[in-house]
């Protein structure tokens, strides 16, 4: 009989001594609970913009298990906007493909990147745990550094900072902070011993969870199964991902008997019963109740929720680590700004806001998919049914068959950091969404226009006479004029962005878009990074006008 | 008003005499079954989300759970 024969073997961390339990001063401005994917992409992301940061890790080792496998496009450009996605879209599979099953037959197929010209593909497959060795690669190659088996065992929370109390093999010490970042996971001790709501709902439903060895001819897609003839009643899900290890998720009922089908006489037949051969080795068998829930807010005084701890949310859709990725992506800006003195805490306020947002937008979305998948009543399921059956011969009915909408970025319409349109545009890129790639050159080779803007304040113009630079909050913000700067070299950019001439966009650092306009208002743009820095409806402080042509 | 209350149907008897004739020989669930499909493909054919929603509640108002 086959038992669990797992080929990734996990790294042992070793424990190292803090430096304050040797006497070193304990204060830090920021201190990060939780060396999960979500810990480590902000401390990357915050020491590469240069503020230290200590990480506590209880573990000793990474993610067991694929877990959070599907990493969406945003989430891979947030990665490469800190120099960590290119071995991932390597190593992991990419997929753009989706195909839905009904019983035996296919009910349709989806493309989620139906346009060329983007770096990042739609997904790439990679399991957590590769992900995460990776990040933390990076995140030594930076300076950084993960306390393993340091954990946290008590806060205090304060109006102006933070004290953490921190247990380890070799006793315990304690630290106080700036900042702390809760990224405790889906039980945060955190959330728990400040004692706040974490409402939502569970499902009742329960799902076996597998990573499966083997060779097989399936091309890079997710498939979907409803009601398959191997799995009767239930849905399935298949996924490639890295060094032929597959993964698949079996929908089991609530009444399921967790421990007893984890048992891997339990899980062979079922694997057997989808791929119709047994020449397969388990890698990791879990089974997992869903949830869809949030916190209320993010923001408490000094401490802030990020990823699982802040919001959970159920796979389908892959939007669980991914939002955890976006909301490290919209944090470690606005905490810069705020440690240097150059915005007001208060900024932080708009990460509650947009991220609160986004875990309901999520939220959403994963609750709506996986009311279809487990109905929760004999006439919704019976509606489903109908869906299902009429699928295949009515193309709208296709539309209501839900498997996940996957993760895409919330577009932060309603930000209070966005300066609203005061002229007419017809891109989709609007204030508060992210801003979309495209193929460019600079300095004469090719590249992509998100790298030009990058990871700070930046203007992108199609204006003739602009300046290299703006003087803005005292900070030189880079103006990417097209012809100059850079080449639209497909005219993609021009279209995605609707750039006539003297079009100009502000990015913000994490690469969402501020403000447009129709001319090139130096002005205007100041007022406009004022108001994304979280200062008093965008008073204008720009020095910029002096150097406009 | 979303909704037109008063009669739009152009041979309403003939609808009603059609409708019901659909159902003939099924059972209870049958016919469960024949009224979401012919739920689903109206509600396509009207398409307007605000109109579906106002049915939606309009038809939920006079069902008393
Ligand atoms: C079985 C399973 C399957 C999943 N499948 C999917 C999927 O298909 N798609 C998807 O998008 N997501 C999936 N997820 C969710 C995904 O793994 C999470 O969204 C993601 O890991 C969140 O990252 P995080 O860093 O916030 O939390 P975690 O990865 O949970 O990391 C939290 C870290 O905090 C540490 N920690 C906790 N308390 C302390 C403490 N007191 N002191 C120090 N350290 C502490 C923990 O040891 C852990 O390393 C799955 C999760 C599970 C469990």
């Amino acid at each position: 009989m086959k038992q669990l024969n797992p080929s990734h073997v996990r790294p042992s961390f070793p424990f190292a001594r803090a430096p304050e339990q040797d006497g070193a001063p304990n204060h830090h401005p920021v201190v990060i609970v939780g060396g999960g994917m979500v810990g480590q992409t902000i401390a990357l992301d915050l020491i590469r913009k240069g503020v230290p940061v200590v990480v506590l890790e209880q573990g000793e080792t990474v993610s067991i298990g694929s877990r959070s496998l599907c990493q969406a496009k945003r989430t891979l450009e947030i990665w490469d906007r800190l120099g960590a996605a290119e071995w991932m879209v390597d190593k992991g599979v990419q997929w753009n493909i989706g195909k839905v099953f009904h019983r035996d037959g296919l009910l349709y197929e989806f493309n989620l990147l139906p346009e060329d010209g983007h770096q990042m593909p739609a997904f790439v497959n990679l399991q957590q745990y590769h992900m995460e060795e990776h990040l933390l690669e990076k995140l030594a190659a930076a300076g950084g550094a993960v306390r393993w088996r340091h954990r946290c065992v008590g806060i205090e929370n304060r109006p102006d900072g933070a004290t953490v109390q921190v247990e380890t093999p070799e006793g315990a010490y304690t630290l106080t902070c700036d900042w702390l970042i809760a990224c405790d996971g889906a039980k945060s001790g955190i959330r728990r011993q400040l004692g706040l709501d974490f409402d939502g709902k569970v499902f009742e439903d329960k799902f076996l969870i597998t990573d499966v060895r083997m060779t097989a001819p399936f091309p890079a897609e997710r498939w979907f199964w409803f009601e398959p003839p191997f799995h009767p009643g239930q849905t399935a899900l298949l996924h490639r991902q890295a060094d032929d290890i597959w993964r698949i998720d079996l929908q089991l009922g609530w009444d399921a008997d967790s421990e007893a089908e984890k048992a891997p006489e339990r899980v062979v037949p079922r694997i057997q019963a989808l791929l119709g051969h047994d020449n397969f080795e388990l890698e990791w068998i879990s089974v997992y109740v869903f949830q869809c829930r949030t916190l209320s807010r993010y923001v408490h005084d000094r401490v802030i929720f990020a990823g699982d701890a802040a919001h959970q949310v159920s796979p389908f859709g892959a939007r669980g680590g991914n939002a955890g990725v976006q909301d490290a992506d919209n944090l470690c800006w606005k905490l810069k700004l705020v440690l240097d003195g150059r915005a007001p805490a208060s900024l932080l306020e708009s990460y509650n806001d947009e991220r609160l947002y986004a875990a309901h937008e999520n939220i959403l979305n994963s609750t709506r998919a996986t009311d279809f998948m487990t109905p929760k009543s004999e006439a919704s399921r019976r509606m489903r049914d109908t869906v299902l059956a009429m699928a295949a011969d009515w193309p709208f009915a296709r539309a209501m068959v839900n498997s996940g909408r996957l993760s895409v970025p919330a577009h932060l319409v309603d930000s209070v950091l966005n300066t609203p349109d005061a002229d007419s545009f017809a891109a989709v890129v609007a204030p508060g969404s992210p801003a979309s790639d495209a193929p460019i050159a600079r300095a004469g080779a090719d590249d992509w226009f998100l790298h030009a803007i990058g990871d700070r304040f930046a203007v992108l113009t199609t204006a003739a006479d602009a300046p290299a630079t703006l003087d803005i909050e005292g900070e030189a913000v880079p103006v990417l004029t097209v012809g100059r700067d850079l080449v639209d070299t497909q005219g993609l950019l021009a279209r995605r962005y609707d750039l006539k001439p003297g079009t100009t966009y502000l990015f913000r650092p994490d690469q969402h878009v501020a403000a447009r306009w129709r001319a090139f208002d130096p002005a205007a743009i100041g007022a406009a990074m004022t108001r994304a820095m979280g200062k008093a409806g965008g008073q204008s402080k720009t020095e910029g006008a002096a150097h406009a042509a | 008003m979303l909704l037109e209350r008063d009669n739009r149907l152009e041979q309403p008897d003939s609808f009603y005499a059609g409708l019901i004739a659909a159902h003939d020989g099924l059972s209870l669930e049958q016919s469960a079954d024949l009224n979401f499909r012919l739920l689903l493909i109206l509600a396509n054919q009207i398409g307007r989300h605000d109109v579906l929603q106002a049915a939606i509640a309009a038809a939920r108002e006079g069902v008393t759970a």
